[in-house]
């Protein structure tokens, strides 16, 4: 008893000491972030070149705490819930859309906002934003099938299409993301991606059912290990993870499908409830400028909206047709709407309908 | 004094209060909501109506099964060696302490392992078996499954032959019996119990896995794990997400059930 009693009484005056420690050490750097000269950025994992918060922290002398989500979803549900004081975020199109049709956001003031006229045209006043009134385009990309040039021979795969070839067999790995993948299917029969129509969505899961003997695995961000050790011959993801597999593994090369693909838009935008706005404000400015821009878009290695930051880039990235596709490419593509709940539900029922299927 | 006893009792009771019985309240009564916050019995309709759900949940249980029982297979002779080792205790540290290490980080070194490439890839290009698709199938999944839960299942196994008294067995084998006699008689009813609670703390948790099954089974092996997941996550549907947390919750305790009905049963045998 009496041992046991000691051994507790040293657990507790451990962790009393590390936590006492952890508390100092936050305060020390700052990290609480609820003084007036925080900046509470709610990003994605490895979304932004971290030299550049430094440098913005220089700058401005706001202090930046940055922390992460990985889906668009979760995010919304932390925000929607309350409790939280993010300052900035930076969700996909739709779910701009979403968030404000529930009223999440603050509409921006454009007197307040500078560099917007470097930011291309074609990422500007679209439909899940007209004007630009909530979101400023922070990085774009499409989807698409990234092979390996050691299974595969270039240029033998053209089109969505071409995945339901035998050759494949267990060979190709897709995001697990069933808007992307329904949509994918979608594509190869022509629909649209944005289709509610329940036929069109069965005859996309019936089609998705034939592709099941080619699937070897159903991921998320694991594909780009994966793909980088020449695991899989062929896999379906997003433009910026490609970049970054095809930097780390030469043999790799990404591939927009010609039937047409989904363009998607990740944009700065202002909570309601956040309480730093001017520090936001100067957040988006900051990184409207084309240097900046342009370093963060070599850093994370998606394709950056602002046409100055890409004037900047070296030419063999700026005319790189995976990642700056030409514009007849791009006027091809699809950009997704908010399907709102009950058809979410659908296409995630199908989906999954789909992962159980076994040949 | 009474009192102060009942003073003690508080803490647990608020422990009980906030952290078992509030969740269950909250998921059952969720389950009741469709997406649009209307009360409904309509997730339960369509849980039991859709091929979907009821396919998945067999799946669930199958593979809980098949994991159960691999375990089972394995942790049984484990434990019984053990205790006839010299230094037990040394050797039960070893067991446990992958324990000691996060669940995701193990699943981690599978990949490593298991991946094109990897050690067991190489390994078995070398003995002349060439290599060999092994992540994402479900002999890999059922491997990390099953090497995860040993611990829980040696544990309380290790713990009942400890306490089996030597005198039963050399009773038995005075007696005549042989020695699977011996086993099938004496030594596995006498360590039952273990083996219950083994099954337990193995099935309920590898009902709902949804982590090895995507990163071992690169979701090709679908669980109730998985659907709940996207349901909280990605559709917002937590009235849906709840009701199949109802059946899970259901099937643990019909699981806790069967085993504690028969330990009753065996009790007033032992009556008699």
């Amino acid at each position: 008893m009496k041992r046991l009693v000691s051994l507790i009484i040293t657990i507790l005056v451990v962790s009393l000491g590390l936590g006492l420690t952890a508390h100092h050490l936050q305060r020390v750097s700052g990290v609480t972030g609820s003084g007036d000269n925080v900046l509470n950025l709610y990003n994605w994992g490895d979304y932004i070149d971290p030299s550049l918060i430094s440098k913005f922290e220089h700058e401005t002398g706001y202090h930046v705490s940055y922390q992460n989500f990985d889906s668009n979803e979760s995010m919304f549900t932390k925000i929607r819930q309350g409790g939280t004081s993010y300052d900035l975020t930076v969700p996909s199109e739709y779910m701009v859309q979403r968030m404000k049709a529930d009223h999440l956001l603050r509409p921006l003031d454009p007197h307040k906002l500078t560099g917007m006229n470097n930011i291309s045209p074609q990422f500007k006043n679209l439909a899940f934003d007209p004007q630009n009134r909530y979101s400023v385009p922070y990085f774009w990309g499409t989807l698409g099938i990234v092979y390996n040039d050691k299974y595969v021979t270039p240029g033998s795969i053209t089109s969505w299409n071409d995945l339901w070839q035998p050759r494949f067999k267990d060979n190709i790995m897709m995001v697990d993301s069933s808007r992307d993948i329904l949509g994918m299917a979608l594509m190869a029969q022509g629909h649209s991606v944005n289709t509610k129509k329940l036929s069109e969505l069965k005859s996309a899961e019936q089609k998705l059912k034939t592709l099941t003997p080619n699937i070897k695995a159903v991921l998320d961000d694991e594909i780009m290990m994966y793909m980088e050790q020449n695991e899989s011959a062929v896999a379906v993801t997003y433009s910026g993870n490609a970049a970054e597999m095809i930097s780390n593994n030469k043999h790799l090369h990404y591939v927009i499908p010609k039937e047409s693909t989904n363009l998607w838009i990740d944009s700065l935008v202002i909570p309601k409830t956040a309480k730093h706005v001017k520090a936001a404000y100067a957040f988006i400015n900051f990184m409207n400028r084309p240097e900046n821009a342009k370093q963060n878009a070599e850093y994370v290695g998606y394709s950056t909206p602002n046409q100055r930051a890409k004037a900047l880039l070296p030419a063999s990235v700026r005319n790189d047709q995976g990642f700056y596709p030409s514009n007849r490419v791009i006027s091809n593509t699809q950009v997704y709407q908010d399907l709102g709940i009950k058809e979410t539900g659908v296409y995630n029922d199908l989906f999954l309908q789909f992962k159980m299927f076994r040949k | 004094m009474k009192q102060s006893k009942a003073f003690y009792y508080i803490p647990y009771g608020l422990w009980i209060g906030l952290f078992v019985i509030a969740p269950v309240v909250l998921i059952v009564y969720q389950s009741f909501f469709s997406v649009s916050g209307h009360f409904t019995l309509g997730n339960y309709a369509n849980y039991f109506h859709s091929g979907v759900y009821l396919k998945m949940t067999f799946n669930s249980v199958w593979y809980a099964f098949l994991i159960t029982a691999l375990t089972l297979l394995i942790s049984y002779p484990t434990a019984y060696l053990l205790n006839q080792l010299r230094h037990k205790q040394l050797w039960l540290l070893l067991i446990i302490l992958p324990t000691w290490i996060n669940l995701l980080l193990k699943t981690y070194a599978f990949i490593g392992l298991l991946s094109r490439g990897g050690s067991v890839d190489n390994f078995l290009s070398i003995v002349g078996i060439g290599p060999k698709q092994l992540l994402f199938t479900d002999a890999s999944f059922l491997f990390v499954a099953t090497y995860i839960e040993i611990p829980f299942m040696i544990l309380p196994i290790y713990n009942a032959i400890a306490e089996l008294s030597p005198s039963y067995v050399n009773a038995s084998r005075d007696l005549g019996a042989s020695s699977w006699q011996t086993f099938s008689r004496v030594i596995f009813p006498l360590t039952l119990d273990g083996v219950k609670s083994g099954v337990q703390a193995v099935f309920i948790p590898s009902l709902s896995l949804f982590m090895i099954t995507r990163l071992i089974g690169g979701n090709r092996v679908i669980t109730l794990g998985t659907a709940i997941e996207q349901h909280f996550l990605v559709t917002q549907n937590w009235g849906m997400g709840s009701t199949i947390g109802v059946v899970l919750i259901v099937a643990m305790l019909i699981t806790m059930l069967l085993t504690g009905e028969r330990r009753k049963k065996r009790r007033t045998n032992h009556a008699k």
